[in-house]
């Protein structure tokens, strides 16, 4: 048909972050085994407890296999082959923003984060990750004053210690699966939360994850605590420069809610897909799970994924808490080649626990794109509720959309419903909304965010026009 | 009749249009011109061809012109997007309108309603300034102010959908106006409703083309005149006595 082609065309839009930034790295050799786990310990200057930790979660990962069963396909990666750690350059220590590397700050500029005092972003915390480590960040001492810790998670390990030995890994295991043991083996920064009791983040928090070598995988970590009736909104970004040659990303985040405590996590994944052949990209392996260990404790998750030339990823809570609540919002665009397998898992485990999940995958060109999600109610989970909702968009006529629910119950005085729909854009709806005086490709872009607002609807304000417009541009072919 | 001479020039002009779909011949050889201030309708039984040009005039991708010329206000429009079309102030109303689940009907109609002011090179209206005009307009189609707040059509009834889109003209103030069968599926007081807005609409400078089966819209509008299409052709023209002739005879 004429107008699918269009569309097609549409949908084709240069990536904007691809661009390299030229600086002096320190790389460590290509290839994983005890002594390279131990090098990245000894230079993160970490306690014996988390060496052991790393040491560990390696036998077990040697012990495991690659998982094989999503609906994706990909040339084996060589993990020999990877540079574990890779770091910016700089002076020993840095005590302010103004010791940071001006090409590091021009970088996050760039990519629309400025950083330093006078540009940095009013009202978003944030925390700059370039390759393997946190550059900086901002808006500390203000945070500090109500009590929350927001820091790189390297920095962590140095001053709060006592935290991360009691909570890291308590969420995601290292055994969990084959990526989250490579990652607590190897991870080398990220983002690390502590609200404390009864206190509302002031403001919203950000991590921006930069990947700039083509050679090194990333491997970040990130932790949030939120103690008894405290709430904070997380927000995360990341971008990656293009190469043809494909990296590996495989990180763990965990969440921890007390009682009467609420996380909000959203992230817009905006990774380097690789070019239109499905040449480079982003191989995106994700672990992250939350879990709702108090009474009333709430984890909500949004995810806008539009990058990556692979994705694999689940962002999952464990409802422990009597009427905790757990929630994902994903909206999963994949173009050309890409492959996206994403979706959620929620496991009900206390009683009155209610989740919500409504996925919007949007597939064009000839990518994959797949919705897995698991609802288990256990025995004791008694007047639960599950409500699913997946919906499928296809664009033109090679791309192609699968959704895999998987539902357990154990619990009969328990409810899931499930809600599944698919649709294209139809040349009738384009000839409307045309026939209206509305542009092409602006009927494209009005429809496909018309599907996805129920998500958009989730975000946090400011992420939400961010992600209307990372969708748009990504539809209307226009150069940003 | 349509030979005789006119004071101004035609808004529309159809020439000896030939189009298909599919290879499949639809139009064969249709001509048609309307005047400022006039009102046509088209009749004829189903497949007959009447929805297919109205769909043609409005620029719709599934059908070649394989003949003959489509004139707006004397400009040959055959290669103008449909949204080209609209902006210039052509409108067609759908027989059956289309449904567009998630986009609002409020910013949907501000939208296209400010696609056509930037081409008329009227200032483009916020959202406040929008409600004010729309609240305006929602009086002729008596409708709710609680349509504006639901996805595209979604949901509405056949009656609601109508009546969406005589607001949509409402708003557009075209030139031209097709209504491909606007009054099918509409109860009597539905009919009313659709068939005054329609009246208050138009005017001396606007044309009208109404498609229909019934006599009943024409008891409400009357047409100066009326063309019966038979396989892909205008095989009768006549006044407005001709449609009581055929609805008859049908």
């Amino acid at each position: 048909m004429v107008n699918e082609n269009l569309v097609q065309d549409v949908v084709k839009e240069p990536y904007k972050y691809g661009f390299v930034t030229d600086i002096e790295t320190e790389k460590i050799e290509k290839g994983l085994n005890e002594d390279i786990i131990k090098l990245i310990s000894q230079k993160k200057e970490e306690p014996k407890f988390l060496l052991d930790f790393r040491l560990r979660a390696f036998k077990k990962w040697q012990k495991m296999k690659e998982p094989d069963w999503a609906a994706l396909g990909y040339k084996k990666i060589d993990y020999q082959d990877i540079i574990y750690y890779s770091a910016p350059k700089q002076k020993e220590k840095i005590s302010s923003l103004d010791e940071v590397d001006p090409k590091l700050l021009e970088t996050f500029d760039k990519l629309g984060i400025p950083l330093t005092e006078q540009k940095k972003l009013t009202n978003v915390a944030v925390d700059a990750v370039f390759d393997s480590v946190s550059i900086a960040t901002t808006f500390r001492e203000e945070l500090a004053e109500h009590g929350v810790i927001f820091c790189s998670i390297s920095e962590a390990v140095k001053n709060h210690a006592d935290l991360i030995e009691k909570y890291l890994g308590t969420v995601v295991p290292a055994s969990d699966n084959y990526f989250a043991a490579l990652n607590s083996a190897v991870f080398s920064d990220g983002s690390f939360v502590y609200i404390p009791k009864g206190v509302t983040c002031p403001m919203d928090l950000s991590s921006y994850f930069r990947i700039n070598s083509g050679d090194s995988g990333q491997f970040e970590r990130t932790l949030i605590i939120a103690e008894e009736s405290s709430s904070v909104s997380y927000l995360e970004g990341c971008t990656a420069p293009m190469f043809d040659t494909n990296t590996l990303h495989a990180a763990v985040v965990e969440l921890i809610a007390l009682d009467d405590a609420s996380i909000k996590y959203s992230t817009v994944q905006n990774w380097y897909a690789g070019d239109e052949e499905g040449i480079g990209g982003i191989f995106n392996f994700v672990t992250k799970r939350g879990k709702c260990l108090g009474k009333r404790s709430k984890i909500s998750w949004s995810q806008v994924e539009t990058g990556s030339a692979i994705t694999w990823k689940y962002p999952s809570c464990l409802l422990l808490g009597e009427e905790s609540v757990g929630e994902f919002y994903s909206v999963a665009l994949t173009n050309n080649l890409q492959q996206a397998d994403t979706g959620t898992k929620m496991i009900h485990i206390g009683p009155k626990t209610k989740s919500t999940i409504v996925s919007k995958g949007i597939s064009a060109g000839n990518s994959k794109n797949s919705y897995r999600g698991l609802v288990k109610m256990g025995t004791k989970a008694t007047g639960s509720r599950n409500y699913s909702q997946c919906d499928s968009m296809l664009i033109g006529d090679q791309a192609s959309a699968n959704t895999f629910p998987y539902i357990k119950s154990q619990q009969p005085n328990s409810e899931i419903e499930h809600e599944a729909s698919t649709c294209r854009i139809s040349e009738d709806q384009l000839f409307y909304l045309q026939s209206r005086g509305i542009e092409f490709e602006e009927a494209v872009s009005m429809m496909v965010s018309g599907f996805c607002r129920d998500v958009f609807n989730q975000l946090p304000m400011e992420f939400a026009a961010e992600a209307d417009k990372l969708l748009a541009l990504k539809l209307e072919g226009s150069v940003g | 009749m349509q030979s005789k001479m006119k004071e101004s020039d035609p808004i529309l002009e159809v020439e000896n249009l030939s189009a298909s779909t599919d290879n499949l011949p639809i139009l064969k050889g249709v001509s048609l011109a309307v005047y400022p201030g006039e009102i046509h309708a088209i009749m004829g039984r189903n497949g007959c061809g009447k929805s297919t040009l109205s769909k043609i005039i409005a620029g719709h991708p599934s059908y070649n012109i394989t003949n003959g010329d489509i004139k707006f206000l004397g400009e040959n429009i055959n290669s103008l997007e449909p949204e080209e079309r609209s902006q210039s102030g052509i409108f067609l109303g759908f027989q059956y309108p289309i449904e567009i689940p998630g986009v609002s009907n409020l910013e949907f109609l501000r939208v296209s309603t400010n696609a056509r002011r930037k081409f008329l090179n009227k200032e483009e209206l916020d959202t406040f300034d929008f409600e004010e005009l729309v609240k305006e307009k929602l009086e002729i189609v008596k409708m709710d102010h609680a349509f504006l707040s639901r996805s595209v059509n979604q949901g509405f009834s056949g009656g609601e959908k109508k009546r969406n889109e005589i607001l949509q003209m409402a708003l557009l103030e075209p030139k031209i106006a097709i209504l491909d069968e606007t009054d099918s599926g509409l109860d009597i007081d539905a009919l009313r409703i659709v068939a005054s807005g329609i009246k208050k609409i138009s005017n001396a400078q606007t044309g009208i083309i109404l498609i229909t089966h019934y006599q009943r819209l024409l008891d409400e509008i009357k047409p100066n005149y009326v063309h019966v299409m038979s396989d892909g052709q205008i095989i009768k023209t006549g006044e407005s006595d001709l449609a009581l002739e055929l609805e008859i005879g049908i």
